[in-house]
């Protein structure tokens, strides 16, 4: 017998076939379908949509209710589509979700009601009502907690079988549009912003090479004072364009979820020790203080570094020389349970209270002048707030004029069964430069 | 032929997705009233006004089946709890709505208005309201007592912002006395903002009490009064 004639196959295509039918799937399903049997899609979808009948509220107290039966082959090609597909039952439980749906939504929960899962408006009217009328729809919609993430969907029926009553159940499908749009609006934002903090240091060099073209051409000694001038101002705005194009790519994956497990103390102690010569030049005290009892904790680790980085960097230069500044493990919080802090306290001079929320606003400086006499950017903190908006992190920054600053990082641990493969995590002793 | 009669745990489930229905209806007021005040449109401030009343049809009809449901089954304990607190937190959600409206009433004068600096501020402290928001239908939705709480512990961030943009605000009209209009105007959202955050602290209350059986206590921490030089973000 031909491969081709091997039922899984035939189920499959059929599958696709039916999907590509109700949702307009792209070509590839389209062609994979071929002109195959629609009607054979029926059976599959209806055993799919049985074999995901699931007990309805937690915790399930219908026994009536089957467990999920073992997946079956249309189902198990459901798994494998890259898009995040949704079935949902006529009371509008969530019957079935695939991995795709599962990556993309983290709260799926098969069995829970489609509307705890995505409660906008416009995406409940269009299931409900297909729900009723069977026609097929498309809706955008956007969520809110930490970062927007900005969806369109489209949903439709599975082909229901007289045999097996009137229920009708929808299949949604999904499309993350959020990086397109964000694309589009940091294109405009980038715009606004870097001109506008480019044209102070462009405008300097500009000068400087109109007097060094007239005025200062046969004068050796103000020539060297001007380049030395227009050095520090092109790095400064070479500085500002590589904090713009990190703050761009961290935004760009800021709706990802970071899957890698690292030791907290071990990224910590790296980028402490990486620092250390920094802290030398500057007559800073550079602390490590971390409690033995590490946390673990799912993240980019460049990422992370960077976070550290930032933070003690600052900590370094508004400290001030002849300060200190402290690494430490912060001790557990009512208000951030289950995360782990760390904290980088400074002696420094605090901040006053009406900026502390704003610092990590894009270019917020306290002092423009004295923080770009120390080369800052003003970028540092919105980056580190964007890195822990990826690693639903919290930053909490507390001080007191006259009584140095501490700026508190709080991850959430790592779950210990769920995580991706950990790569092995770094080894706290070593220090390697990071190369930022 | 499927069950005529359905069952009350499929009451329950229906209401508390209504509750996410409404919760995501308001999240959408609220973002839009927030655009519109951004984005100094009229028309969308009008929407938002119009919108609301959807939200107040969704309240009576959730508050009249949990009626229902309580006279049919006469629930006890746990079953209860979900549906007086699904009750209380559909009246919260109401009063979101209501807020989220009156922004949009404020964006209608100030969209005519010369663009202001500060609504960057309020922008932030909008991001961050609408934020909390969402974590706390989350929370509800998934039963996340840990992050209820989070939220709950972290109202103080909105007060505090509150009590920034209330200082600059002044600062500002002090400055220039023909944007005392704008001000005030300003001042109005900033404040039902920030009661937008205190509402949302106690949807945060309430899913704690359906989970946990009991109130989640009373010294939550709070952004500290103004003028005084102490300092949380
Ligand atoms: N440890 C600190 N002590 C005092 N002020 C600080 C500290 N960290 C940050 N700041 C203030 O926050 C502002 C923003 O910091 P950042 O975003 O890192 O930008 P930059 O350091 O490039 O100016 C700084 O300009 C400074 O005014
Ligand atoms: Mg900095």
């Amino acid at each position: 017998m031909a491969e081709w004639f091997h039922p899984l196959l035939a189920l499959a295509v059929a599958v696709f076939a039916a999907l590509s039918a109700a949702l307009g799937l792209p070509p590839l399903a389209a062609f994979l379908a071929g002109g195959l049997v629609v009607l054979l899609a029926v059976p599959v979808a209806r055993r799919l949509a049985d074999s995901a009948a699931v007990p309805l509220s937690d915790p399930p107290r219908d026994p009536a209710h089957p467990p999920p039966a073992a997946p079956d082959p249309g189902r198990a090609l459901l798994e494998r589509l890259p898009a995040p597909l949704l079935v949902i039952a006529r009371n509008g439980c969530i019957a079935y979700a695939n991995p795709a749906a599962h990556a993309a939504l983290p709260h799926v929960e098969p069995g829970a009601h489609f509307a705890h899962l995505i409660r906008a408006p416009d995406f409940v009217a269009a299931v409900t009502a297909t729900l009723v009328d069977g026609e097929e729809r498309a809706c955008r919609f956007t969520t809110f907690d930490g970062s927007e993430r900005h969806f369109e969907a489209r949903v439709g029926l599975l082909p229901a079988d007289p045999a097996f009553g009137t229920d009708r159940r929808a299949i949604v499908q999904l499309e993350d549009r959020t990086e397109p749009h964000k694309a589009e609006q940091l294109r405009s934002d980038f715009i606004a912003n870097a001109s506008h903090e480019l044209r102070t240091p462009l405008a300097s060099v500009i000068g400087y090479i109109e007097t060094l073209q007239h005025h200062a051409r046969h004068d050796p000694e103000a020539r060297e004072r001007f380049l030395g001038i227009m050095a520090r101002e092109a790095g400064r705005m070479q500085r500002l364009v590589d904090d713009l194009m990190s703050l761009s790519r961290i935004e760009m994956s800021e709706h990802l979820r970071p899957v890698e497990v690292w030791s907290l103390n071990g990224i910590v102690t790296e980028c402490v020790s990486a620092l250390q010569p920094i802290a030398g030049q500057q007559g800073v005290d550079l602390l490590l203080e971390l409690d033995p009892q590490d946390c673990r904790v799912a993240g980019d680790r460049d990422q992370l570094s960077q976070v550290f980085t930032n933070l003690i960097d600052n900590a370094m230069k508004y400290g001030g020389p002849g300060g200190s500044v402290r690494v430490l493990t912060a001790p557990p919080s009512r208000a951030h349970p289950n995360r782990c802090g760390i904290t980088v306290a400074d002696t420094g001079p605090g901040i006053a209270r009406e900026h502390i929320h704003r610092l990590t606003e894009r270019f917020y400086r306290v002092n423009v002048s004295h923080s770009r006499n120390k080369g800052g950017t003003g970028l540092g903190l919105a980056i580190v707030k964007h890195i822990l908006n990826r690693h639903k992190g919290r930053l909490e920054i507390t001080s007191k004029p006259g009584e140095g600053s501490r700026f508190t990082v709080w991850l959430p641990r790592a779950a210990s069964g769920d995580v991706a493969q950990p790569p092995p995590p770094p080894d706290p002793g070593e220090a390697k430069p990071l190369g930022m | 032929m499927a069950h005529i009669v359905a069952s009350f745990d499929e009451d329950l489930v229906q209401v508390q997705a209504r509750i996410s229905e409404m919760g995501g209806l308001c999240e959408e007021l609220l973002s839009k009233a927030l655009q519109s005040v951004q984005e100094r449109d009229p028309v969308l401030a009008r929407q938002v006004i119009d919108r609301d009343r959807a939200l107040d049809a969704m309240e009576m009809a959730l508050e009249e089946s949990v009626v229902k449901i309580i006279a049919l089954r006469q629930p006890v304990a746990a079953d209860l709890r979900v549906l007086i607190a699904a009750m209380k937190i559909a009246s919260t959600l109401e009063r979101i709505g209501d807020l989220a409206k009156n922004i949009s009433k404020r964006a209608i004068p100030l969209s005519s208005a010369r663009p202001a600096r500060l609504t960057t501020s309020i922008a932030r402290m909008g991001k961050t309201t609408l934020a909390q928001l969402s974590d706390v239908l989350n929370a509800h939705a998934s039963r996340d007592v840990d992050l209820a709480v989070q939220i709950w512990n972290q109202d103080y961030e909105i007060d505090e912002m509150y009590n920034a943009i209330f200082r600059e605000v002044v600062t500002y009209m002090v400055e220039d006395s023909r944007l005392i209009g704008i001000g005030a105007q300003l001042m109005f959202i900033a404040k039902n903002l920030e009661r937008i955050g205190d509402h949302t602290t106690h949807i945060s209350e309430m899913v704690y009490y359906i989970v946990k059986g009991e109130p989640l206590g009373d010294d939550r921490p709070k952004g500290e009064p103004t003028g005084v030089d102490f300092i949380h973000e």
